[in-house]
């Protein structure tokens, strides 16, 4: 019992993490259609440069304050991979926006590798790992010799996810930009006839998906506190599954999924064999498009003529 | 008329304006990541370092770059678009049109034999097996997944699984059974083809960005089972010692009943790869060919019939789950012989070999030669992978940046750039133009960009 409530809590966290990279795969597809294959590229990135940042602060700055630092990587990370993103969209896929529908997708995917080559060259192929960053836990239980814990980065992890969606939600339910998403999301022609700035639109969608990515950047380095070029691919693909399972275009839909992607790969890891927690995510992906295409929170996709 | 010619009138100070707003934006996308560089120092502590040079002399290139755009290129091109287009084939373009198969099938056929009577028989090595039997493969699998995505229109992202089905096959029963290449051959591609079906039964109800993705999963799963299923696999380490091909019955060793002894010639290896290089090449033929036919059969037409509308097909009463089910095992049945093909020639195969880049590679050749024309295919794994080749041989760069570059290292930079221009530049591929299958009277060529896309 403690050792599943334990796997429980990481799997949350492991979850918060796709979660927050789900959002950004579900808004562009809800807004443009396309799969944004170099979101998971985005992503790896952004854990860069918040490695980055977070060296400049501690050895050159000399910032104790673990907190005060976290939170300034936290801000420069999203600014500069809100930047990378803004220009992505419009240097690979703004010109191919109306062209055939396969062309954005290849041209994402030339994005993703290009991205992931891009930190290969200038930073290099090994592993980069710092020491962690926040230590500490709280011990929930300690029945049996067996200790409950819920580390103090874990708990960080929640409270950042859960204070984001939060804001997010706001964004998109509340303001103009959220409305004009929404109408630009239902139909981009009627929305421009009615004076949304179509093009304006899509682009802040972009900066937010990768604002969001770079929050789940930072958090993964603050997790893991190892980082590598190679790390988008797979992180990427198991958002992706989670933005279906949620219900692509769904946003409460994108967070469950990424909340029940994790819990499936650490139950996995811990249940049954750990080799094979990356299959056990492939084939939900699988298995949710083959029997449940729309999702546990979309709508079902009718093909017209 | 007038504000044509002031809008040919080159505005230099919007220029300028521009080139520094371009700076300003790539000033901010390279300094994190060009400007500092986190290396591990000796106490294996990760510090950082940096890098002002070098981002300072790229964000004058860009700059600079972005100037000349608008000073001089923009208005070239500007002018060019004003100018009325030939709407016909020019007599060079037909000459070239008809010549160039023709052509290319004579090339290919005498370049082991130019190579060698150009560098001789110890150098010809390396030209052939990099360059010739390195970019045949990627051609027969390019031409192979042509069927998938450039007939029947399924995007298929996983379509290395296919492969790595292939060359496993052939290595592990060659090695526990003895069985020989030109058993394991067909084999392979029958087997490639039942998991082609049984991959393909469950996904193909999917719309095309789903579908790609699904199958991008199953190939992680299948290279994930690979890695993880020891005791069939043997893991990462891969199988070792796979039997190498015989030329019928005659093996290409130093023995007195190996090849070069029965055809009395002195002993090289390069004999061996150049049969290999005749194998890949008939394969690789037989599959353009077998296209080439399918096309004409009712099978084919129903395939490109589904590319453009799979909802006119249902209503014209074509199975289009059948249908699919064919072009995915045709496609998988290729990708198995050229498998066991890479299998043969490298005696030695890992999980490595079957990455998502090989799918991805394949497939933007597929994409980037215009789906569905065969030449341009070809064409394009001629560019893509023997322009990578290149890049390993280009070792008189590092003259110019210093001993530590290495080009090969920006491999799959450039690869990725280079898909992402030539989406932009000509999404529908280098060879847009297409014969149509099916015409009334006269032969006419239609461009594809009046083709829908496929929605399978």
């Amino acid at each position: 019992m403690e050792y599943f409530v334990q796997q429980l809590i990481n799997g949350v966290t492991l979850g918060s993490i796709y979660g927050l990279i789900a959002i950004g795969y579900t808004m562009v597809f809800g807004i443009i259609g396309m799969v944004n294959f170099a979101h998971g590229d985005v992503f790896m990135a952004s854990a860069f440069i918040a490695l980055i940042a977070f060296l400049i602060l501690t050895s050159w700055l000399g910032i104790g304050s673990i907190a005060l630092a976290l939170f300034i990587v936290l801000i420069v990370a999203m600014l500069f991979t809100s930047l990378i993103n803004w220009a992505i969209e419009r240097v690979a896929y703004r010109p191919l926006r109306g062209s055939f529908r396969l062309a954005p997708l290849i041209s994402a995917i030339g994005m993703s590798i290009f991205l992931s080559n891009f930190v290969q060259v200038t930073q290099g192929p090994r592993n980069k790992s710092i020491p962690p960053m926040v230590q500490g836990e709280f011990v929930l239980s300690n029945r049996h010799g067996f200790p409950v814990t819920l580390s103090y980065k874990q708990l960080i992890i929640w409270g950042i996810t859960a204070v984001l969606l939060l804001a997010f939600w706001y964004l998109v339910a509340k303001t103009r930009l959220g409305r004009a998403q929404r109408a630009c999301e239902q139909d981009q022609k009627m929305a421009a006839l009615v004076g949304v700035d179509v093009d304006r639109t899509i682009s802040m969608t972009f900066v937010i998906a990768a604002a969001l990515a770079a929050v789940a950047g930072t958090m993964y380095l603050m997790y893991y506190g190892v980082v590598n070029f190679a790390d988008g691919f797979v992180p990427g693909v198991k958002a992706f599954t989670a933005a279906v399972l949620g219900g692509i275009g769904s946003l409460p839909g994108a967070v469950v999924g990424g909340i029940l992607i994790g819990l499936i790969e650490t139950l996995w890891s811990a249940y049954f064999s750990i080799d094979y927690k990356d299959v056990a995510a492939f084939s939900v992906l699988a298995i949710t498009l083959i029997f449940l295409p729309q999702g546990l929170f979309g709508r079902p996709d009718v093909e017209k003529v | 008329m007038e504000a044509a010619a002031k809008a040919r009138q080159i505005d230099v100070a919007g220029a300028l304006r521009d080139a520094g707003v371009t700076g300003l934006i790539a000033f901010g996308l390279f300094l994190p990541l060009i400007g500092f560089e986190t290396v591990t120092n000796i106490r294996d502590e990760l510090i950082l370092t940096t890098r002002w040079p070098l981002l300072l002399a790229l964000l004058v290139v860009i700059a600079v770059g972005r100037f000349a755009y608008s000073v001089a290129v923009a208005p070239w091109l500007a002018r060019r678009a004003e100018r009325p287009r030939p709407t016909a084939a020019t007599v060079w373009q037909r000459h070239v049109r008809q010549w160039l198969v023709p052509f290319a099938i004579g090339f290919v056929i005498v370049y082991p034999i130019g190579v060698i009577a150009i560098v001789g028989l110890g150098g010809a090595l390396r030209w052939i097996d990099n360059f010739g039997i390195q970019i045949l493969i990627y051609v027969m699998l390019g031409w192979g997944l042509n069927i998938v995505v450039g007939l029947a229109g399924l995007l298929d992202l996983g379509y290395v699984a296919f492969y790595a089905v292939g060359a496993y096959s052939y290595a592990l029963l060659a090695k526990n059974f003895g069985l020989s290449f030109w058993i394991l051959l067909p084999l392979a591609g029958i087997l490639s083809s039942f998991w082609g079906i049984l991959l393909g039964f469950p996904v193909l109800r999917l719309r095309g960005d789903y579908l790609a993705i699904v199958t991008l999963a199953f190939g992680e799963i299948i290279r994930l089972i690979l890695i993880n299923w020891v005791a069939l696999t043997n893991g990462y380490a891969g199988v070792i010692g796979i039997p190498r091909p015989s030329f019928f019955g005659i093996p290409f060793t130093a023995d007195h009943d190996g090849f070069a002894a029965v055809f009395g010639l002195q002993f090289s290896p390069v004999y061996r790869v150049i049969f290999l290089y005749y194998v890949i090449l008939a394969l690789a033929l037989l599959t353009c060919f077998f296209t080439v036919r399918l096309r004409r059969l009712p099978i084919g037409r129903a395939w490109e019939a589904l590319r453009e509308d799979q909802i006119a097909c249902r209503s014209l009463g074509i199975n289009t789950t059948n249908t699919k089910l064919t072009a995915f095992a045709m496609g998988a049945m290729f990708a198995g012989f050229a498998g066991s093909f890479f299998a043969a020639r490298q005696a030695f195969i890992s999980p490595e070999s079957f990455t998502f880049i090989e799918s991805a590679t394949v497939l933007s050749i597929v994409v980037l030669g215009g789906m569905g024309s065969q030449i341009g295919v070809a064409i394009a794994a001629v560019v893509m992978i023997g322009g990578t080749e290149i890049l390993r041989q280009l070792n008189f760069l590092k003259e110019i940046f210093g001993q530590t570059f290495d080009p090969t290292q920006y491999r799959m930079l450039l690869f990725g750039l280079a898909m992402v221009l030539i989406m932009i530049w000509r999404p529908r591929g280098l060879i847009s133009t297409r014969d149509p299958s099916v015409f009334l009277k006269e032969k006419k060529t239609i461009g594809t960009d009046l083709v829908a896309e496929g929605r399978g």
